[in-house]
């Protein structure tokens, strides 16, 4: 196997626990500066690399043939954020990039290690951003220790010293030294304070900033790559599990009898209250005598709950009194009610599931004395406080492995739900590994889904066409009301207004309007919702930018020229949209049939703009070109920031062609991918990426442009047909 | 028991005659290349050669498979990635999260086994297999890369302003 992670998992099953130097903490105290401290010398560690090799410091292993190890902290699921941060610490470190190879540290390590390396949870599109400041002087660091240590060894002033692709060159002497050959001595120099350290200027970066290609591709072409669905431990048995199909019904009864001389069958688990696993010698014969397990479920209150009854609750929050937060400026009713003019829609986009193409999946060993889970995680140390949780055992006799991930999109970030279900399952064979599986349905129906919403948008213009005044409420599902109460339920911060933000630097609302009120009226339902790509700011966008392009038309203005004259006061948000514009060619005549359509929006620190190209003939929908523009700050790696915007593309496009999970009868109807379509490569636009950084903040990558994708492709469907599309899917609008 | 010739090694198989291919090449055989994603031959996460046919593994149940039939999985598309398809994916950096793209590749290699130079059409027609990364532009370039054509090798470089 070509990937490292195989390596780090021999070589941890084989670790001795009693070498390790654990030391108790908790998964929640604080990051800190990762180089704040001296580390010692981590023989273990070093081990896992799989061959010799000198820590120089927490980020950066040399070994005697040269290579760089550099540590990554955050989950790779695609985003590429592996290879940019390798990037940013290789940068620093002078290396030559040919020779890196990354390591995954695990939790574990982290923790006994006082959190060394910062935080591991990788959502948000914060994977670069959160980090690049302390990865790139732990890079910088090292680079400092090795120069000095060849000083040293030269017996030379390090000032007369130079560094170029991992080797160091006293030019008086003419004399050289490879990082390899001076690695040991540089671990035992005393780290230079971080703070001390002055980065490059990203303007002179020659490893970051480049459009390198991924690190991690190779095992990724001929079936070498292993995911956690993939490992095969010594002795391992394998789980199928089903959870009470309606949310929050509960599991009532089985009949183990029934299936109990099936082959390969060794046991039923009732996994928690509403779930059932079976477990057998392989995983198909696990599914199967699960699919023949009779299952009696209480269903509960929440079997009468479907999309008429849903819909009907939030859009008694449309117009009802009060509200759990939001802002604005100057009188907005009055202003509207006072306006020449009147426009007002209400909007609606539904609950999306995930669907990562590897599913749910996750392996415990639990004994009395350990316990070990294996999973495809966008947090390891939350997988390492639910596997805590879940087998009694204190946090520093407890390791998650983390194997890259089969996407990711949000779902396997701060829930742990599958952590909980295989350590549970495990707990019943002590000592021996279990691997769970869900079937593709399973994870269709138990998601935590993109939250549903409505959104009712009022608008007045003057009688020159000028915006006097706009109400946005939007009415629907709270995130941290259902996973992370301790993030700001309500407010004005609350992650359904995203996008539409008064504070800068996040997700800001990018028009100047003299009189605005923006409501949030939460209107929860009992079906889970989570994080998905792009989050709020996607349906957001939607709302706010597909009905911006219906006022520019109440108001006989371009919807382009329209937007412009909103936002004079956010430079940044229109410098974006006029990259778009311009590099779309936004005013020059299209062929016949042939429609655009525009928008900007702004999400986790950048700044995207998309302009779309669509044609309707015969009622069917063809979108032909989209182009979109990022300003993400700095951009760590021009190619791989491309890959995500198409990504990006392909996520959104699906979810406004196809995505929708209808409740009836309290839970998910729409569970494999026949009917929760997917969009295909036939039906994937040309996508042109402009990157227009600025080089004044850090913003995202991964999800900032997903949002502007649909909005783009309604307004040019609106520019089509004369008429706004005010619910998705498209699936669902007949075209004239 | 199933008698099975997979990448030209025999292998005996203690599995149901109703198991899927899919899964006696991942659990009996070992190999884990080839993909499980939704187990009704939608995704193509499972696809593989069958006598030069690309097949969706998971929905081929092991009875109807006989040891006659040449299986091949991408662990047995090539000695060392060299088969064109698998040179150009890497030539066009395609796979993100990598989970699909043995499907994806094997199915560009069946395609361009039938027709050497496709046309666009006809990747639209042959490449079904979902990829919720959304690595489908690169699919395409890179598929007409390993035909040898630059032509409709449609993924445009990133524009990089630097206005800062």
């Amino acid at each position: 196997m070509k990937d490292t992670m195989k390596h780090t998992i021999a070589s941890t099953i084989s670790r001795k626990v009693s070498r390790r130097k654990f030391v108790v903490g908790s998964a929640a105290a604080g990051g800190g500066l990762a180089l704040g401290m001296h580390v010692p010398f981590d023989i273990d560690v070093a081990n896992a690399q799989g061959a010799a090799g000198t820590e120089v410091n927490a980020w950066v292993v040399v070994k005697p043939d040269d290579t760089c190890v550099i540590r990554i902290a955050r989950s790779e699921m695609g985003q590429g954020t592996l290879t940019g941060l390798a990037q940013l610490v290789a940068e620093e470190l002078e290396c030559d990039w040919k020779k890196v190879a990354t390591d995954p540290v695990t939790p574990g390590q982290n923790l006994a290690r006082h959190r060394v390396w910062g935080e591991m949870g990788t959502g948000g599109s914060r994977g670069v951003r959160i980090s690049q400041d302390y990865v790139r002087r732990g890079g910088a660091a090292a680079r400092i220790m090795l120069m000095q240590a060849a000083a040293a060894k030269l017996n030379v002033p390090v000032g007369e010293l130079a560094v170029a692709d991992g080797v160091i060159t006293h030019a008086a002497s003419k004399r050289s030294i490879r990082y390899g050959e001076v690695a040991a001595d540089a671990a035992k120099v005393t780290p230079p304070d971080p703070k001390s350290i002055t980065l490059k200027d990203p303007r002179t970066w020659k490893i970051a900033g480049q459009p390198l290609k991924r690190l991690d591709t190779e095992p990724k072409l001929d079936g070498s790559k292993v995911f956690t669905i993939d490992i095969t431990l010594p002795g391992m048995l394998c789980a199928a599990i089903k959870q009470c199909p309606v949310f929050g019904g509960k599991l009532k009864s089985f009949d183990e009898a029934a299936i109990a001389k099936r082959p390969g069958f060794r046991k039923v688990v009732r996994v928690n209250e509403a779930a059932v696993a079976v477990v057998a010698d392989t995983w198909w014969r696990a599914k199967t005598a699960l699919d023949a397990l009779p299952i009696e479920w209480d269903l509960g209150a929440n079997a009468s709950q479907s999309d008429a009854t849903i819909a009907a609750h939030l859009a008694e929050g449309l117009d009802a009194a009060g509200s759990n937060g939001g802002w604005g400026v100057g009188d907005a009713k009055k202003a509207i009610d006072a306006a020449a003019k009147k426009v007002e829609a209400v909007y609606r986009t539904p609950f999306l599931a995930h669907a990562t193409m590897e599913p749910m999946n996750c392996i415990a060993r639990v004994t009395a004395e350990k316990a070990e889970a294996w999973a495809p995680t966008q947090n390891a140390e939350a997988s390492l406080a639910a596997l805590s949780e879940a087998s009694g055992l204190p946090l520093n006799k407890c390791e998650v492995y983390r194997p890259d991930l089969g996407g990711g999109f949000g779902r396997r970030g701060g829930t742990q739900d599958f952590v909980h279900q295989a350590v549970a399952i495990a707990k019943e064979f002590p000592g021996t590994p279990v691997k769970l599986i869900w079937t593709r349905e399973e994870d269709t129906a138990h998601d935590f889904y993109r939250p549903i919403s409505q959104c009712k948008l009022t608008a007045g213009l003057d009688t020159d066409g000028n915006l006097t005044g706009l109400q946005i409420r939007v009415s629907g599902q709270s995130i941290n009301a259902w996973l992370a109460p301790t993030l700001p339920v309500g407010g004005p911060n609350e992650r359904q207004l995203q996008g539409w933000y008064q504070k800068p630097d996040d997700a800001q609302f990018g028009y100047g309007v003299p009189n605005l009120q923006i409501e949030y009226a939460m209107r929860n339902t009992h079906v889970p919702v989570g994080p998905w790509r792009g989050v709020n700011t996607n349906q957001n966008a939607v709302y706010l930018e597909c009905f911006m392009d219906e006022v520019a038309r109440a108001a006989n203005k371009d919807p382009l020229d329209f937007r412009r004259g909103l936002m004079a006061r956010f430079p940044k948000h229109l410098a974006a949209l006029n990259a778009a514009a311009e590099k779309a060619e936004y005013g020059k005549p299209l062929p016949a049939g042939v429609f655009r359509g525009i928008a900007q929006f702004m999400g986790y620190a950048s700044y995207s703009a998309a302009v779309a190209e669509i044609s309707l003939s015969d009622g069917k929908l063809k979108v032909h070109r989209l182009v979109l523009a990022l300003n993400c700050g700095h951009a760590v790696n021009p190619g791989q920031i491309a890959a995500q915007v198409e990504g990006s593309v392909a996520y959104g496009l699906t979810a406004a062609l196809y995505g929708e999970c209808p409740v009836k009868d309290g839970r998910m109807t729409d569970l494999n991918f026949d009917r929760y379509q997917v969009l295909r490569l036939a039906e994937m636009p040309k996508v042109e990426t402009i990157i227009v950084p600025t080089y004044d903040f850090w913003g995202g990558v991964g999800e900032p442009t997903i949002c502007v994708t649909t909005p783009a492709v309604l307004n040019a469907i609106q520019a089509a047909t004369g008429h706004p599309v005010r619910s998705l899917p498209l699936k669902n609008v007949k075209f004239a | 028991m199933a008698r099975l010739n997979v990448n030209g090694k025999t292998h005996d198989v203690q599995a149901e005659p109703d198991t899927p291919l899919l899964w006696a090449i991942r659990e009996q055989i070992g190999l884990t290349g080839t993909k499980y994603g939704c187990g009704i031959a939608q995704c193509g996460a499972c696809s593989v050669h069958i006598n030069g046919e690309v097949m969706r593994s998971c929905s081929v149940p092991l009875s109807s498979v006989s040891a006659t039939d040449k299986i091949v999985t991408i662990e047995g598309l090539s000695a060392n990635a060299s088969h064109p398809v698998q040179k150009a994916w890497a030539e066009i950096d395609v796979p993100q999260c990598g989970y699909c793209q043995s499907g994806q590749i094997m199915a560009a290699a069946a395609l361009l086994a039938k027709k050497p130079k496709p046309t666009d059409h006809d990747i639209d027609e042959a490449m079904t297999n979902i990829c919720r990364c959304g690595t489908y532009q690169r699919i395409r370039a890179a598929v007409h890369l390993a035909a040898g054509q630059t032509e409709g090798n449609n993924v445009p470089a990133a524009t990089v302003v630097h206005r800062g």
